[in-house]
């Protein structure tokens, strides 16, 4: 059960799915992407782009700004349909992700398209980045929230790890960090490639006050982020949101298939995907109604 | 231009250049609420002692994490301020490239690196703290200025500007003290343009950092000696590169010597040799500095010596080149 509203989360059930699908045929305009990663992360950037995060469509570099990193920049398939849908960017441009010439690379660049936060894509670069902004927030004396996500397997990255560090020694509560544990990185599963369990004992072992979700259920997820916020006031340990989640969430086919980390999509696959949204929309509006308050 | 104290030769003698470095940024951080000292636990190896007696709260130590000063410099820089981050040269172009690259350079950040103990002056700590390729490294990093400033005065000039202009700048200042090259901060520092420190038609020496003092020297030595008119430049500024200064040496003199405490390979003759190239404009040429190789362990002046990029060895690449008649050489048509 969730502390959130069945119509609420309904609604951003629906968001979800659109983005789902806007994110499928990004793909399919590109010809192939980070699919599989994109999707297992999309149920976060939605709550945070239709529920939590205060900003302005029209003032993208409004100072009091809350502040979103996305550190596993290869997830950027999923991210540039949620700002083109958020109005941040033309949807036109969505068209042109990957191909020559777009302002939409592969890893989205913050000084080219509207709304983007850090220039990602290099892993290990985005908890310091957000600790920086976070620092920047206590030493100006501005309540702005500094959201950042990173993927699992990019914690291999030892950068990361410096950047917990000084979360927690600033007691950067303002700082929230999401890690989209879906498990699987490019060669195989993390757990074969190269153990991070107990994921969520090192993370309370580097100071985190860390929080076990689904990561691909909206209510469990704003109940975490609601527990977060409540946390950031003050300086304190500062929130980890760990969740699991699937890689290729929404579509049946794809769900935990390592292997769709970057994968290409032809017409009968995008047919075949989109039914597999539909349906997998459908069990997740029941689950909503059944889970809702 | 910001404000406080103005240095002088006296100060260099009393004043470590990193001390200078620290008190230039404690007048920039009274006057300034957005500027931040960031360090990977070296506030008192790069001389933040006077920063952090008029501001403690805005030194941020992140521990012994390069890699991470570079992100959190980022996201500061990113939410307004300016951050100015200090730590050894040979860690915050190497350790932590990747981050200088793409989170300061790339995303065209208002940031600014303090590398100190650049070059060979931590000579006794030996090659793993030694910075020989970071002017290789980061002169090639888009958006990045890059200046080695030759003394304490020198230093607190290129801080200033750097804090003046937006934009990541990379300052290699040295451990300790620099010998004494500038007796007032009046000589007219601009970024982007050599100072031409010894006048002359003979031959240039172009040099950077520790070397131009040990250029001006061996300049002295030769005019007494050996009548030779040398001109030194000091090209404190490594990216941008003052092309003019280089080209005008090219037609005034017709022979160059580079000197840096650094590589051959990708500092500040490989900048001075292409300009050259590009311009389509040859001379005789000679670049000192590590021939390829690590240093010795030693004081800074032993290993200046032993490398060739003290006054001595400038002298005799000098003399070498003057007796070379190149302009005989096979075929050399001169006329450019």
């Amino acid at each position: 059960m969730s502390n959130l509203a069945k119509q609420e989360w309904l609604a951003l059930e629906k968001k979800a799915f659109d983005l789902r699908n806007l994110t499928l045929q990004t793909t399919m305009w590109a010809g192939s992407g980070h699919i599989g990663g994109g999707m297992s992360i999309l149920d976060l950037l939605t709550v945070l782009y239709h529920k939590y995060l205060n900003i302005k469509v029209d003032d993208p570099q409004w100072e009091d700004r809350d502040r979103f990193i996305l550190s596993k920049g290869h997830a950027a398939i999923a991210y540039a349909p949620v700002l083109c849908d958020k109005g941040f960017n033309d949807p036109e441009m969505l068209k042109t992700f990957n191909l020559s010439g777009s302002k939409m690379g592969m890893h989205l660049d913050s000084n080219k398209v509207v709304g983007v936060d850090a220039s990602t894509g290099s892993l290990g670069h985005g908890v310091s980045i957000a600790a920086g902004t976070a620092l920047a927030a206590r030493l100006q004396g501005k309540d702005y929230l500094t959201f950042v996500a990173t993927g699992d397997g990019e914690l291999g990255e030892g950068s990361n790890w410096e950047g917990f560090m000084t979360i927690n020694h600033y007691q950067l509560s303002n700082c929230i960090v999401c890690i989209d544990r879906n498990h699987c990185m490019i060669d195989g599963p993390t757990e074969d490639v190269m153990k991070l369990e107990p994921l969520a004992d090192k993370m309370t072992a580097f100071g985190f006050n860390t929080i076990v979700v689904d990561g691909n259920n909206i209510g469990e997820l704003c109940d975490a982020i609601d527990e977060a916020i409540a946390r950031s006031k003050e300086p304190c340990a500062p929130t980890c949101i760990l969740m699991d989640t699937k890689k290729g969430a929404g579509i049946k086919t794809m769900e935990g298939d390592y292997l769709w980390h970057y994968g290409a999509i032809d017409d009968a696959l995008f047919e075949k995907f989109k039914k597999e949204l539909e349906e997998d929309y459908k069990a997740r509006c029941e689950r909503a109604e059944r889970e809702g308050k | 231009m910001a404000g406080g104290f103005v240095y002088n030769a006296i100060d260099q003698t009393e004043i470590s250049t990193a001390e200078i470095y620290g008190k230039t940024l404690a007048d920039i951080v009274v006057n300034d609420p957005k500027v931040v000292a960031v360090t990977p636990d070296l506030a008192k190896s790069t001389k933040l002692g006077d920063v952090v007696k008029v501001c403690p709260e805005r030194v941020i130590n992140v521990g012994i994490a390069e890699q991470d000063m570079f992100g959190v410099g980022a996201g500061l820089a990113r939410a307004g301020m300016i951050p100015f981050m200090s730590g050894f040269s040979a860690f915050t172009s190497m350790r932590a490239c990747d981050q200088l690259h793409t989170d300061i350079c790339y995303q065209n950040v208002n940031a600014k690196i303090i590398a100190t103990h650049s070059g060979t002056s931590f000579g006794q700590a030996g090659s793993t703290h030694h910075a020989i390729v970071d002017l290789a490294i980061t002169r090639a990093m888009p958006n990045l200025t890059v200046i080695v400033p030759a003394d304490g005065i020198e230093t607190a000039h290129a801080v200033r500007a750097a804090y003046e202009n937006y934009g990541p700048y990379y300052i290699r200042i040295n451990r300790g003290f620099d010998r004494v090259l500038y007796g007032s901060e009046d000589y007219g520092f601009e970024v982007g343009k050599a100072v031409e420190i010894h006048e002359g038609t003979d031959i240039t020496v172009i040099a950077c950092g520790s070397c131009v003092f040990q250029a001006l020297q061996a300049a002295n030595f030769l005019e007494n000696s050996d009548g030779l008119k040398v001109r030194v430049l000091n090209m404190h500024t490594i990216k941008p590169i003052d092309k003019d200064a280089i080209l005008k040496a090219v037609m005034d003199t017709r022979r160059i010597i580079t000197v840096e405490d650094h590589s051959v390979i990708g500092g500040l003759g490989s900048a001075v040799a292409e300009v050259m190239a590009q311009a389509g404009k040859g001379c005789a040429f000679r670049m000192l500095g590590h021939q390829d190789k690590f240093a010795p362990i030693g004081l800074h002046e032993d290993i200046m010596s032993e490398v060739g990029i003290d006054a001595n060895g400038i002298i005799a690449a000098v003399r070498d080149v003057m007796q070379a008649d190149f302009e005989e050489d096979d075929n050399w048509d001169d006329d450019v």
